[in-house]
Formats: C-alpha cells, structure tokens, sequence
C-alpha cells in the first residue's frame, strides 16, 4: 500500500499476469498477421477474415462487458443503458466513416447518401469537424460521457438506485432509439451509417486495415482491463464495493457516494463509447437498433455468465455468448431465443458467480479433497479449506 | 325503396285534387339549357309538397322524363303518363326521348327531393331528411323557399334546429341583406368545419359588398372555430384516455406483482401477449366449431386469456421467481430469460407474423358526439373493461382475505407466516393473479393492435413507467399516472409527433422522478435499511 | 416496501463545494468546517418536528448535548430514539425546528457525508460494516481523511495512518482479526468493528444505537469501560435498553417518550419519577 503507483501497477497484474498479456499481445500483433497474410487460405492454421472481424467485433464487446462490470459487478448498478453509450460512440466515429466515404457515394455527393436523399443541402451543424479523424475519435469518448454525467449526477443526487435505477436507464436508452429512428435527426434513421469506405485514407476493407484493427481492440481491452485491476485495488475501489455493499454506511463515514458512483458511471460510459467506435469500422454498420433495450440487457448477461465482480469473468462471458449466438444463429436460429433465455434463468438461479465462480468452486473442493486425503495420510491436524475466499451473491445487492 | 316511395306517392296522389304544373316549368325542363331546367327544378322544389311536382322530381331522378311529341311525359313501363295530371296519355306519342341531365342537376334533383320530404307527415322521415341535407352540405340557394315553408311548419324540436341551419345556409345567397344577416347570425350556432367553409368566403368584399355583415361573418367564424376547438380537444382527451385505459390495463397487473409484490417482471409484456392470443385462439376455435356466435368469441376469450396467463405466470413463479425474492436486479434477468422464451414459443407455435384478431360486429361504429367528434366503440368498450377490472382489482386487494393475505405477506413476510398465512402459496397466487390481469390487458389489446410474438416488448417500458409514475404499490397512483400519461402522450403527438411526443413524456418522467422518487402517491415513512 | 425502500428522500447533495466552506457563511471568524464550542454545547436541538402522513415520530423534541458528555438515551418503542439520530445524521428532514452542531453548523442543511465530516459519527442499531472487506480496509476506508474521488484515486497509507489503525485494532480487540473478512466476525465483534470505525473517524459527536445489542457479558462490560475513557475527548450519544449497561456508563440520562423528553437527569433520578415508572419503567 505504500509502494508508489507504478510499482503497485505491476504489482496488481504479478509476473504471470503481466506475461500473458505480453503472450496475448504478441499473439494479436503478429502471430494472427502473419496467419492471415502469409498462410495461404487452405492452410489448417490460416487465420480467415470472417474469423478476424468476428473475433474483433467480440473483443469491442468485451471492452463493453468490462465496463458494464464496473458499475455493476464492483459498484452494484444495474445499467440498462450501456448499449446507448456503445452507439453514441459507433455513432460519433460513424460520422467520420460516413464523411471519409467522400463523392464515392451512390448520388456523388459531398453530403452522405441519406442526407441527399432527404434533399438537405448542408451538413448540420452537430456534423461540424467530423471529417477530422481525432475529433471523431473525441466525440466517441466525450457524447457518451457527457450524457452519462448528466443522467447520473441527476439520478445518483435523487438516490435512484437499484430496479429504479435500471428501468430509467432503460427508459432513457429507448428515448434515445425511438430519436435516433427519425430522419430528421440527421444519423440516417432506420438504416443508420454503413457502406464505409476509408478509415484515415486507407480503405477499410483492407486486410491491412482489418488487422490493425484488430490489434487496436486487443490493445483496448488489454488496457481496460488494466486499468480496471489499478482502479478496483486502489482505495477508490475498495470505497466503491463498500458503497455496493452498504452506502449508508459509507455516507455516515464521510464519503459521498453521488461523487464515486458518478466517477465510475461516467467513465464505464466513455470506455464503452470508445469500444463503439472501433466496432463500428470493423463491422461496417451501426443502426438505431444497437440501442435495443435488448442489447442492452444482453450486455448485463455477458458479465453475468463469465462472472460479476472479476475483470477476466466479463470477457470469457462476452466470447461465450457471443460465440454460442454466431454458432446457433447460424445453425438453429429457431432456438437461439431460447438458448439465450435459458442461459439468463439458469445463470441467476444457479450460476451468480458465473463461470469463473464455478471454477474457483471445483478448484476450492479439489483442493479440500486433497487436503483431506493428505490429513488421512498425515495425522497431524490441517486447517480445512472452508471458508471460501470469494464473496457470495453480495454483488448486486440493489435495494 | 325509391320504387316504392314512387308507388306509396302515386297511391297518395290519388283522388287528390293535382294542381296543374306551371307550363312555363315544364318547357324549362325539355329545353336544352340547363340552366332552364336548373330554374325549372328550383320552381318544382318551391312547389313543395304539390304531388305533382313531387312525382314530376321522383321522375327526374329515376331518368324517367322524356319529350315526346314536344310534349314533356313520365316514362312508366309501357305507358306515358302527363306530368301535371299523373294520368296516361292516350294516345301515347311516338318515339320519347328522356331528357339528359347534368351530374349538378341531378344533385339538384336529390336535393329538392329530399327537402320536399322536408314537408312529410312522417316525423323519422323529416328527420332523416334533415340530416340528410345537412350532410350534404349543397348550398341549396334554390330550395330556400321550401326550407322558409318546412321551418314555419316545423313543430318539432329536435328537426327545428336542423331546418334553421338549412334555411340559412340557403339564404346566404339571398338577396335580401337583412335575411343574409340573420342567416350568418344563425350559422354561428353550428360546430361543423363545412358551415365554416361555407360562411369564409363572406369575408372578401368580392363576395359580399355588406361590411356589417363581413364583420358578421368574421364573429360567426370565430364562434364556430371555438366549438371546433372543444370538441377537437374533447376528442383529443378522449383518445388520450383510451390510450391511458390501455396503459393501466397494461399496468394494473404490474401494479400487483411490482408495485405490490415488489417483483420486477419483465416478461410482463409477454403475458399480454399470451393474452392477445389466447384471444386469437378462442377466434379460431369459433370459426371452426360455432361459426354461427363468432361474434361472441371475446367473450369466451376473456376468462381464457386470464386463466392461461395466470397458469403461465404462476409457472413462473413456482421455477423461477421464487428462487430470487428479494434480489430485484436477479429477478429483472432472469425474467427478461422468460421473456425471450416466451417470445420463441409464440414464433413456434403461431408464426413469426402477426395473426389477425378481428373486432366482433357489435364493436364496430361509433358514436357521433360532434360533427368532428365520433368515439368508436371499440376504444369506448375497452375504457369501460379496462374500469372493470380496475374495480375487480381493487375489490380483490382490498375486500377479499386473499387480497389481505397478499397484503399482509408483503409486509411482513416472517409475521404473516407466523400467524398461520401460506406465505409461499399467496405469493403465487397473487402472482398468477397480477399475470391474469395482464392477460386480460392482452385480449383489449388484441382489438386495437397488432398481435404477434414481439408485441409485448413495445408496453413493457410503459407499463413500468406508469406504475414507476404513479408510485409503487399504489392502485391509485396507478390509474392516475395512466390516464394522465395518455392524455399528455395524445397532445404531445398533436402538437409535436408520435416520436417526438414519446421522447417528451419519456424525458418527463425522469426529470419527474428526479423531483418526487416515491411517484405521484407516495407514502412517507421511515425507511429502513 | 422493499422495492420503495431502494429510493430514499430527495436531497441536495450540492457535493463537496458546500461541505468546505460548511460553516464560513455564518461570520465567524473559523476555518472552514471547523466547530465552534465556545459555549460548551456540543449538539444543540430545538424544538424538532418530525411527522410521517400525520404520525408525530418527534413532537417538538428539545435537546442539549455539552463537550465531552456522555449521554443515554432511553425510552419504549417508538419513542423517537432512532428518528431524533436520522435528524442529527442528515438523513431525515424534520418538518420544523433547529438542530445545531457547536454553534455554527446547522444540520439541517447538511448531507449525511458533509455532516460525518463535520465530526458526527453514527453507529447503527444493526451492525453496518462492510462485510467483504477486511477488517483492515474496514478501517482504512473510515479513516479521517480527505474523501473525495480524486484523493482516493491515488490515496496510500502512511505512517501515522498504519499506527492509528494498529492502535485501533488493539483497542477494539481484532488485532489478530485484521486481515479476515468482516463478514466473517462474530456479532459482537462486528459492534466492536463499528466502533472502531467510529473511533478511526475521530468524531466530535459519536451516536451509539443499542452498541451492546448481542454482545456477552465481557463484552458489554468492555464497551462500557471503553466508552466511559473515550468521555470527555469526545461527546457520546448512546441509545440503549439495557439498564446495566446504562447504569456502568453513569452520566445524565434523558427519557424519551412520543416524540418528546419526559425527563432528564441521572439514573436515580430518572427511575424515581412517577411518569417514567408508568411510561417506561414501570411495565
């Protein structure tokens, strides 16, 4: 605790930590390159494009599910809106796509298609500088953030909290599909952005492109997750799982809990734009309907099924469900629905801790079966391994 | 009918002393001008109740007329019958020829026609007439003379105000300015947008040179646009409140097993949509097995959608709900799990699509308040359904002992187990009680939407917001937040859009809930936690 | 109820910015937050009014406090203790009245944070800590110190601090306790750790709901010693029934009924009196 930031950095990850993420680093940036571009399309180890795209759109939904973790899993709000600040950052960086596509449209026009075809003749003004790269880029962070901010510091000065808390999310995220639906809005309504041809001059279907891409939503979600280890073991952290476990008490010890829950609300929303904004060039659309209430809730079942409260359970969650919908969509559409609903029930009632729960469970009894064979064979008394390290259903202590 | 009013006149005409056509009329009518014959049908409709210029008119519009031997004739099967006596001419002339008429003249013809049944002794068929005409909406200028004569005979008052109306809207054109004010004065009594497109052009000097009676005019406008107004804006609180009465029907079942029970229930849509088709089910049951009280197959459909939606969300809760009282975040995934489920059983078992319920006959139609306002009855039927079963709800929380027992165990769960209350048995009846209602909400939704697999996640945010709005556990709060949500929502959308207004109400709510967290009803207490 | 509960009264919580400059307003010449004692009054209320749709939890309820005192608290069910506590804690409104900390800071005003900071300290009916922490990060967290978001970014522990909590732990007898799960102690171990949560807060004023509720014997009479040597530096507010308990602390004790005082003064004295004998005592 004493040791300064840095030190506490490395510390957090430890040596094994810290080698898999160089492991999965070296694995993004050339192991995976090098499979799409030099192996030829036959070769049992060729890396396929649909593979990379899938694999990054599920890397940019992870980055989402960490986020989503954050508040809910360590700070014990359900939000029902991730999914709007995942497509107001796709959004933001989607004008930059659309605007990058040039005359190349199919009216040749300097406005996007779907402007032409509403006889506009200028951009509005919100579109104004989205033909710069970097302000996209700081738009993707700053909307979802500002409105994240504005929404939360009215909410959490109410005391809205637990179900409350998330129906109003939801609500809010509705109001905002049904206004991102409408033509006059300006973000192409029912059809959204898509048909992208360039990213920063380079076109976008390039397999160049798509690879760097890749690597960028690696290195995003590797950050995150860092950056969510240095957060939760600081004292902010602790702060914030006790306002999870009882915010009176940590009031009446002196700490605001509008000014924590705000901090973390706000920059869950940030990070989740900025995810937004690499999904969108790498799966080459975004339309109102990302702001489903049902993609938002989906969200929740990604952190749900890896496991609340750990930051390697909401990416193992996010490739589980997400995997099994590309697997069952493609095979049995007709039951994806129920797979996914049945993965919500079953996973409340008899999973709350989520797949890295379960693990740590058959780990912690294998480790009491052995215990118990080696105080057979050795006499001298042993400590039992009972209590279980991990903190039950606590997490989402809402109400 | 007209063939038998014919014959019915003719009858009458009989043994009455006919007075002998004007020969001027008739020649205006086999002259070729047609503003001859306008003057000459103008003439026969002043005529009034003359049975001869009555039978000459029914002939006119029957295209019975002819010119035969420079003579004017009634075409009547074989023979040819004298216009001014009504008796055959004998001989008969050769080779008629009817005479043509304009789409305006025949209007004229039906409007003069229906104006001298202005003067029958019949009361309905005075009354039929009137309205009738009114509907119609000519300008009449000619049969002012008729109107002046059926108004000074009129006892009636109910046709009184009718036939006033029709005299001034046929003295507009008159000549007499002191008779065209009093016809404006007159009009400004009336509600209808057609009177008022009548009297506008009254405003332009080019029309009418009198500026006291443009100024007349400009007051009657003002008068009508004002009546408009009201019964626009009573037509407005009335889609409002039928909206509401399907939020709360929506919301009543929700206002149980969120507001009372505390269960957030997600799938709550869904059991609507149970609802709705177990009321498409019950339809195709009568199609097929009794065809002859297809009519009547809602109301078979009533207690059904009850009975499926309650067995369906007491399934619910004995393998799911139950497990997950008093963790609200669980309970809101695992029954949005439910949900999807349902959604996929529905796409199963009756198509992806939307199926077809259709309104039984007697909930067709409507009634006319207004000449711009008409209630239809399906929205009316389905306010009226939607106060029942507020009634049964209210009566079951509050006058029953399972409503007390609910109560009770919401309480105070441990104590009311204590004192002998199955608490665990009440928490899934009141739950199967709460989806019941909401099934019941499915089968007067099934009258006015869509029915398919999807339909229930489109009430579920506004179902929630309502019970949020109106504060939890408050029947109350409930019918309140409802009602006044649709009414907001109906002039929000006349004033801004559909989208625009949901936004609006949407973003209302929550700075609402920023205001007054506990909703409209709330009960202040010591919160313990 | 249980899902009303999730959303608590609506108050201004204008953050941190008041909470600085809490008592500067009021033209003293203080530093900002500081409390003003000059006249030996600790917690001053006045004529406080209390009521829930028409029920009076408090009826004009007058009370003071001196520096130092150690306080009890009695009174049947209902009678108001835990209202009166919700009113100096900031987190219930009363209707009318003044409450006042020192002489300058109105707490009426205040959120239940700015008024922790202030120097009131809450211990509740049922032990509140946090249950997955340590017992160690359960004082690390209420320790005094600058709480704000950005400071607990990149807060760490110095030495002061470690020795403070060391000496806590000590005192509240888990020293050996320090690293297991809060959640994990027994129920009066758990009252303990709240008052050493309490006592790491440094507070002026400490509220103490029922602190000997489950505790043994030892136990209680422990916690009477530890808070008749915390008398004196701190003030003490303690509400309890158990009499042995009360009468250990020694002190003035005030009797609460309906809402109001019905009588004050020591223990004797207060026993004596018929109207408490038939309200109270005398059951």
């Amino acid at each position: 605790m004493r040791t300064p930031l840095t030190v506490k950095l490395f510390a957090g990850l430890g040596p094994r930590g810290w080698l898999a993420v160089a492991a999965i680093a070296f694995t993004a940036w050339v192991l995976v390159p090098m499979a799409h571009l030099m192996l030829p399309e036959g070769h049992p180890l060729h890396v396929s494009t649909y593979a990379i795209t899938l694999i990054g759109k599920i890397l940019c939904y992870a980055v989402v599910a960490v986020a989503m973790d954050l508040i809910w899993g360590f700070g014990g709000i359900l939000s029902l809106g991730h999914g709007l600040f995942f497509a107001l950052g796709g959004y933001s960086f989607g004008m930059y796509l659309m605007r990058q596509i040039g005359r190349e449209g199919s009216y040749q026009s300097d406005l996007p298609d779907f402007m032409v075809f509403l006889d506009w003749k200028e951009l509005p003004w919100y579109w104004t500088g989205s033909d710069h790269f970097l302000w996209a880029l700081f738009l993707a962070i700053a909307v979802p953030g500002v409105v994240a901010w504005i929404f939360g510091y009215f909410a959490f000065r109410s005391r809205i909290k637990g179900v409350y808390f998330s129906i109003i999310t939801q609500a809010m995220t509705y109001a905002a599909m049904l206004f991102f639906f409408r033509n006059e809005t300006g973000f192409g309504g029912n059809n959204g952005f898509t048909d992208f041809k360039r990213i920063l001059g380079y076109s976008i279907t390039a397999p160049e492109t798509r690879l760097v891409l890749f690597g960028l939503s690696v290195a995003l979600l590797l950050a995150v997750i860092i950056l969510g280890k240095v957060l939760i073991a600081s004292k902010f952290g602790k702060v914030l799982t006790a306002i999870r476990d009882s915010e009176n008490r940590v009031m009446f010890i002196g700490y605001n809990p509008v000014h924590y829950k705000l901090f973390i609300w706000t920059l869950s929303a940030m990070l989740c734009g900025l995810a937004g904004a690499l999904y969108v060039p790498q799966v080459g659309i975004i339309n109102p309907s990302e702001m489903s209430v049902a993609n938002s809730i989906e969200i929740a079942i990604w952190v749900a099924v890896g496991g609340r409260g750990t930051l390697i359970g909401p990416v193992l969650g996010a490739g589980i469900v997400n995997l099994s919908k590309t697997w069952f969509t493609t095979s049995f559409p007709e039951y994806w629905l129920f797979f996914l609903g049945l993965l919500f029930i079953l996973v409340t009632l008899y999973l709350p801790q989520g797949v890295v729960g379960l693990w740590a469970k058959i780990k912690a009894r294998r480790a009491e079966k052995a215990a118990i064979a080696a105080s057979r064979a050795d006499p001298a008394p042993r400590a039992p391994v009972s209590e279980s390290k991990i903190p039950n259903g606590t997490a989402a202590k809402g109400a | 009918m007209k063939r038998l009013l014919l014959l019915i006149s003719l009858l009458l005409c009989v043994g009455r002393a006919s007075a002998a056509l004007d020969p001027v009329v008739m020649q205006g009518l086999a002259s070729d001008d047609f503003d001859g014959k306008q003057a000459a049908v103008a003439a026969l409709a002043a005529a009034g109740d003359d049975a001869d210029a009555q039978r000459l008119l029914k002939a006119l519009s029957e295209d019975a007329v002819a010119v035969a031997g420079g003579r004017l004739v009634i075409v009547a099967g074989e023979q040819l019958l004298d216009p001014a006596s009504g008796a055959p001419i004998k001989p008969a002339p050769a080779s008629p020829e009817s005479i043509s008429l304009n789409n305006s003249l025949r209007q004229q013809v039906d409007g003069a026609l229906a104006a001298v049944r202005l003067l029958s002794t019949d009361r309905g068929e005075r009354l039929t007439a009137a309205r009738a005409l009114l509907a119609d909406m000519g300008e009449g200028a000619a049969l002012l003379p008729l109107f002046d004569k059926a108004l000074a005979r009129e006892q009636d008052g109910e046709i009184k105000p009718f036939l006033v109306q029709l005299a001034a809207q046929a003295a507009l054109g008159s000549p007499d300015v002191a008779r065209r004010l009093q016809a404006v004065r007159d009009l400004a009594g009336s509600g209808s947008p057609a009177v008022k497109a009548l009297l506008l052009p009254l405003l332009d000097p080019a029309n009418e040179p009198e500026e006291k009676l443009r100024l007349e005019a400009g007051t009657a406008i003002k008068a009508i646009d004002a009546r408009l107004a009201w019964s626009d804006t009573a037509g407005q609180i009335f889609t409002g409140i039928s909206l509401g009465s399907i939020l709360l029907l929506a919301a009543l079942g929700l206002a149980i097993t969120y507001g009372v029970m505390g269960v957030i229930n997600m799938a709550h849509g869904e059991l609507l949509m149970v609802g709705a088709y177990s009321a498409y089910t019950m339809q195709a049951l009568f199609r097929a097995k009794f065809p002859e009280f297809v009519d009547y197959y809602l109301l078979a459909a009533v207690p059904v959608a009850f009975f499926v939606a309650a067995a369906v969300g007491m399934l619910m809760e004995r393998t799911v709900i139950r497990h997950l009282y008093g963790r609200p975040l669980e309970t809101l995934l695992a029954t949005w799990g439910l949900s999807l489920v349902l959604i996929q059983a529905a796409r199963l078992l009756f198509g992806a699509q939307n199926v077809e319920v259709a309104n039984p006959v007697w909930m067709s139609g409507g009634v006319q308040l207004a000449e711009n306002l008409s209630l239809p009855w399906n929205r009316l039927i389905i306010v009226a359904f939607s106060g029942f079963v507020l009634l049964l709800v209210w009566l079951m929380m509050n006058k029953t002992r399972l409503g007390m027992f609910v109560r009770a165990v919401t309480q105070n769960r441990p104590m009311a187990g204590c004192v002998g209350v199955p608490t665990a048995r009440i928490d899934t009846l009141a739950f199967g009680i709460g989806s019941g209602i909401a099934g019941l909400g499915g089968v007067a939704l099934s009258q006015i939407a869509n029915v398919g697999p999807d339909m229930g996640q489109g009430y579920i945010v506004d179902s929630f917001m309502v019970v949020v709005l109106g504060g939890v556990g408050q029947l109350a709060g409930a019918v309140w937040a409802a009602l006044g949500l649709g009414v907001v929502t109906k002039f929000l959308e006349g004033w801004a859009g559909a989208v625009i207004a949901k936004i609006l109400v949407l973003v209302f709510i929550i700075i609402f809930i920023q205001k007054r967290p506990q909703g409209l009803f709330a009960l202040k207490g010591r919160f313990v936690d | 109820m249980r899902v009303e509960s999730s959303i608590s009264r609506n108050a201004p919580a204008d953050g941190q910015q008041e909470h600085w400059d809490g008592a500067a307003n009021t033209g003293h010449v203080l530093k900002p937050g500081e409390l003003d004692l000059s006249h030996g009054v600790m917690l001053y209320l006045d004529d406080i009014t209390v009521s829930f749709d028409g029920f009076r939890a408090l009826n004009k309820l007058s009370l003071q406090i001196d520096t130092g005192e150690l306080r009890c608290i009695i009174g049947p069910n209902g009678a108001g203790k835990t209202t009166m506590m919700d009113v100096i804690t900031g987190k219930t409104r009363p209707d009318s009245g003044k409450a006042f900390f020192g002489q300058t800071i109105d707490l009426t005003r205040l959120t239940e944070p700015q008024i922790a900071h202030a120097g009131i300290g809450r211990k509740f009916q049922k032990p509140t800590i946090f249950e997955n922490h340590s017992v160690f990060e359960n004082l690390e967290l209420a320790l005094k110190t600058d709480k704000r978001v950005k400071k607990s970014l990149f807060a760490r522990l110095f030495g002061d601090d470690l020795d403070k909590i060391a000496d806590t732990l000590r005192q509240i007898r888990l020293a050996d306790q320090a690293d297991r799960p809060a959640g994990l102690l027994s129920h009066g171990q758990k009252q303990w750790l709240e008052i050493g949560m309490l006592l790491v807060q440094d507070p002026k004023l400490l509220l103490l709901d029922e602190p000997v509720a489950g505790m043994t014997d030892d136990e209680t009479e422990r916690t009477a010693e530890l808070f008749v040597s915390l008398k004196g530096k701190h003030s003490l507010m303690v509400v309890e029934h158990d009499m042995a308990f009360v009468e250990a602390l020694g002190g003035k004790v005030t009797v609460l009924c309906e809402g109001s005082v019905l009588a004050e003064g020591d223990l004797a004295t207060v026993q004596a009196d018929p109207r408490v004998i038939e309200v109270y005592l005398g059951r």
